[in-house]
């Protein structure tokens, strides 16, 4: 096991990279917030960040083995079904998880 | 800080004025708002904190990890570089990789609404996802400092409580909760869907759709940032193209 040196400089070096990285950028592209071309992506990025997030966490889905992928398949099914059908976060997210974990631990996937 | 300080002003304390009902509505109105979030976040915490047990760390590594770093994903694969005692270079590189996604968040994250040094400090270290898909919103520019910073700081609480809660019951319980993890992506598509109410436009999530996957089988060890790179230059391009068309209309 390591010890509580290495320990808290491994936390230190990732807060101080984390940080420089969400608080830095401001510096340099603050004056940036009036170009059209920026308003442009600002106005996009959302919608496109959260889609690539999802497929980031999906990034270890096996294509090749669709009767492996099915409880990933059918849970993003049910989320993205509920959310635009009862348009409540808390029983979509909540819903398709369950449903993940119902079908990750009944169905033979292994 | 350039543009973003000078609507900081010193000697105008709005917020140590503002009364305190209003600072606890305040409050109250950020934590309904990122309620639905909580309920995600909650769940993986509660996962990455057993994680962070089973892997033979001490169970208030999960509690520092949770409030130091703040940085969902990159904590999972910290928990790894940890126990191999990974070199502090390496550490340092992949939380950079991992979290280069956040440089584009300063692009519409509302950080000139945060009043102070200190809020604007603590506001850039828990400009999170989640924090930055509440805030990056149109309805977010009518907020005040207090609920922004409020919203911030229940995300954080959400993630260091769940973290510290499931590493106490990593100690107890050695069963292994599988498919929760699934909880995250669930959130993001919550999200994407919800951005997409906002803006209803069909071409951005299939340009995202396509650099994922491009990504994932192009650069699959760095598959964020090369997704994150290739759908902002695709929508740059998208842009430059759309402004030559129309001046050539």
């Amino acid at each position: 096991m390591p010890d509580t040196p290495y320990l808290v400089a491994a936390v230190a070096v990732s807060a101080a990279v984390t940080w420089g990285l969400r608080a830095l950028p401001f510096t340099t592209l603050a004056p940036l917030r009036t170009s059209a071309a920026v308003s442009y992506l600002a106005d996009r990025m959302p919608l496109g960040v959260m889609v690539i997030l999802v497929a980031y966490t999906l990034r270890n889905m096996p294509l090749v083995h669709p009767a492996q992928a099915l409880p990933d398949i059918l849970a993003l099914g049910a989320t993205a079904g509920l959310h635009l059908w009862r348009r409540n976060a808390v029983l979509s997210i909540l819903g398709g998880t369950a449903l993940h974990v119902a079908l990750a631990t009944s169905l033979p996937t292994h | 800080m350039t543009s973003a300080t000078a609507a900081y002003r010193p000697h105008r304390p709005a917020t140590a004025a503002a009364p305190p009902r209003q600072q606890r509505s305040e409050a109250v109105a950020a934590f309904k708002i990122s309620g639905s979030v909580g309920l995600a976040i909650f769940p993986i915490g509660i996962a990455f904190g057993m994680l962070v047990v089973h892997s033979g760390l001490a169970w208030w590594w999960a509690t520092v990890f949770s409030s130091v770093i703040f940085a969902g994903s990159f904590e999972f694969l910290l928990i790894g570089f940890a126990v191999a005692a990974a070199p502090l270079a390496q550490i340092a590189l992949t939380a950079f990789l991992v979290n280069s996604r956040h440089v584009f968040y300063a692009l519409s994250f509302p950080l000139d609404q945060v009043e102070g040094k200190t809020g604007k400090i603590y506001s850039t270290f828990a400009l999170t996802d989640e924090a930055y898909a509440f805030t990056a919103s149109q309805t977010a520019r009518s907020w005040p400092s207090r609920r922004i910073l409020w919203l911030q700081a229940s995300i954080h609480a959400y993630w260091v409580s769940g973290a510290t809660t499931g590493a106490a019951l990593g100690t107890v319980i050695s069963a292994h909760l599988t498919g929760l993890g699934f909880a995250m992506t669930a959130l993001f598509t919550v999200l994407a869907i919800d951005a997409f109410r906002a803006r209803r436009d069909i071409p951005t999530p299939i340009l995202a759709v396509a650099c994922a996957l491009i990504a994932r089988f192009t650069f699959p060890g760095q598959m964020l940032l090369a997704a994150f790179a290739l759908f902002t230059t695709s929508l740059l391009a998208r842009y430059a193209y759309r402004r030559k068309a129309r001046t050539h209309a």
